[in-house]
């Protein structure tokens, strides 16, 4: 995704034209300016109108009542058990998959890397990831209701051939590890496409410094390529959490409303208002903000601090 | 090191039956419709059923209008920040990251209380507004993915060259901006609207909210009403999003090749 955006620096200033006599070259150099300003306005107003109005419109209104009155009573409104819990439910799917992901996304993406694993499989994981990664919504919660729900083939396979029955032992797919097993789909591959990128920086003269200073391969993991990977880890990690903290339809397909993630009782306020309260739903939308927010900006931060060691 | 390569064949086989049995999941389960045989009953169900066709059609559309939108705001931005305006880089990047960091539902959210129908622009008041909504709100969804692909095409073209080339011929602006640059960034525009096009097909949140007719919509009301249906429809979900992406690999490729040559 993003992460394998190369950072070069900024064009240096333009040098203008030759200073001429004449003030024709200065003209010229504003009236391109002004060009260029022109050609990005509708960038910005549609920026303008469709990203941050609209954000902008519900972070106030999270801060005012009804009538619109400055108020924090909405926000302290947020800690009511059933919205607390929404927002308890929604971190930790988001926090299990992410963590989850990003051990079973980075174990994948050194097999390829560094693991030895002939060199084919490397642009066939990449393709998939690619197409896995997107593959999520509605169709994904279908898949696995088709495989791992009451009537699907796993579930099935396992009881004729094995007498094992899944749901016996408590497994659900309408629960918090069912959710967490299917954002996985999406995931894993998430956090391969990421990392691959950063695997290849590892330069092999740093293995092989460290190698001839005597380090043994436990040394040089725990004490040169960790250190260097981690922001792109934990960066990514976060990213990871911020996108299935985001997710809806997944988790909608598949549970319903039986599984009160955040999104999904907002998804109902917007449409029945059921909190009874139009002001408390800009504030659940502000809560989220600042959590995704959060998270991202972090991951902002981080890749930049990871892109020290790409070049 | 002999170790270390059976726990990656360990660690890949793993990845590989976690990607894979859902996918024969689902398409066992698609087969099973007519009872003691498998057959391809529930695909044609689908096939033949006006609402896929009215949906399916309805979001292609939407995903067209998104691309077209979204490339005549991203390509001049791109440009102009290369060429001329490289201080406001960090700004329009950071505006383009927004999307990422704001869940599509809370986007949509304030599009419902911004543009209601009783507002200053009334957006939601008509069908063919809020279509107009709706594909703006894909566009803010595509935006970080179609920005990047763009940027990253321009950043491998000589931009300033081109452009000096063309202005010394005695091009104008729309001429460098239709004839030089959009051709000369062609493969990076193509990949951003395969990418946008996946995200759009089956997109449900903002359909929804918004009251469309889209086929994210008619996915979640098959989910739920249907048994064999469902699966059916994952798999051609699974193939669309595979083909998107097997094109923009198909077009990166032959860049590379033309390069290399």
């Amino acid at each position: 995704m993003t992460a394998t955006v190369d950072m070069t620096p900024p064009l240096p200033a333009e040098p203008g034209p030759v200073p001429d006599r004449s003030s024709a070259p200065k003209n010229l150099a504003v009236g391109q300016k002004l060009w260029a300003w022109l050609g990005v306005a509708p960038f910005f107003v549609f920026a303008l109108m469709f990203l941050l109005l609209p954000t902008v419109y519900l972070l106030v209104g999270a801060f005012q009542d009804a009538d619109g009155h400055f108020t924090l009573q909405n926000l302290a409104d947020l800690f009511t058990p059933t919205i607390l819990s929404a927002y308890w439910i929604s971190i930790k799917v988001s926090v299990a998959s992410a963590l989850v992901g990003a051990v079973i996304g980075f174990f994948l993406a050194y097999a390829v890397v560094l693991g030895g694993l002939p060199a084919w499989l490397r642009p066939t994981l990449m393709t998939f990831s690619g197409v896995a990664s997107q593959f999520a919504g509605l169709p994904l919660a279908f898949s696995f209701l088709a495989t791992l729900g009451r009537t699907g083939l796993v579930t099935v396979l396992l009881r004729d051939l094995f007498g094992f029955n899944l749901y016996g032992t408590g497994f659900n797919l309408l629960s918090f590890w069912g959710l967490t097993l299917t954002y996985l789909y999406f995931q894993i591959p998430l956090m391969v496409l990421i990392l691959t990128p950063a695997l290849d920086g590892l330069k092999k003269e740093w293995g092989e410094a460290a190698q001839v200073l005597g380090a043994s391969q436990k040394q040089y993991w725990t004490m040169v390529a960790m250190p260097i990977l981690f922001p792109s880890l934990l960066g990514a990690t976060l990213l990871l959490f911020a996108n299935s903290f985001g997710a809806i339809a997944t988790a909608y397909a598949l549970t319903g409303s039986s599984l009160n993630i955040v999104t999904i009782l907002l998804y109902a306020q917007i449409r029945g208002d059921v909190l009874h309260n139009q002001n408390l739903g800009y504030a659940l939308a502000l809560g989220m903000i600042l959590i995704t927010g959060l998270s991202n900006g972090t991951y902002i931060w981080l890749r930049g601090r990871a892109e020290r060691w790409m070049r | 090191m002999k170790q270390s390569k059976i726990g990656s064949w360990i660690a890949f086989i793993i990845g590989t039956l976690y990607f894979i049995v859902p996918l024969i999941g689902t398409f066992e389960f698609s087969m099973r419709m007519k009872r003691g045989e498998y057959s391809f009953e529930a695909y044609r169900v689908v096939f033949s059923d006006p609402n896929f066709q009215q949906t399916f059609l309805y979001s292609t559309l939407m995903g067209l209008i998104t691309i077209v939108i979204g490339v005549v705001l991203v390509v001049p931005t791109a440009y102009f920040i290369q060429l001329r305006l490289p201080r406001l880089r960090p700004v329009v990047e950071f505006i383009t990251l927004l999307p990422l960091v704001m869940p599509a539902i809370v986007i949509v959210f304030g599009y419902l209380r911004l543009y209601n129908s009783s507002s200053w622009i009334p957006l939601t008041a008509n069908a063919r507004a809020t279509d107009l909504l709706l594909a703006f709100s894909y566009v803010t969804l595509a935006l970080p993915y179609m920005y990047r692909a763009v940027e990253t095409g321009m950043r491998a073209i000589d931009v300033r060259t081109l452009t000096e080339a063309a202005e010394v011929l005695g091009a104008k602006l729309p001429t460098i901006l239709f004839k030089v640059i959009f051709p000369n960034v062609r493969v990076a525009i193509l990949s951003g609207a395969f990418l946008t096009f996946a995200i759009v097909i089956g997109e449900f949140t903002m359909a929804s909210l918004l009251n469309r007719p889209a086929f994210g919509p008619y996915l979640q009301l098959i989910g739920a009403n249907r048994a064999y249906e469902p699966s059916a429809l994952a798999i051609i979900a699974f193939l669309i999003t595979w083909a998107c992406m097997g094109l923009i690999n198909v077009f990166g490729q032959a860049r590379q090749m033309k390069r290399s040559t």
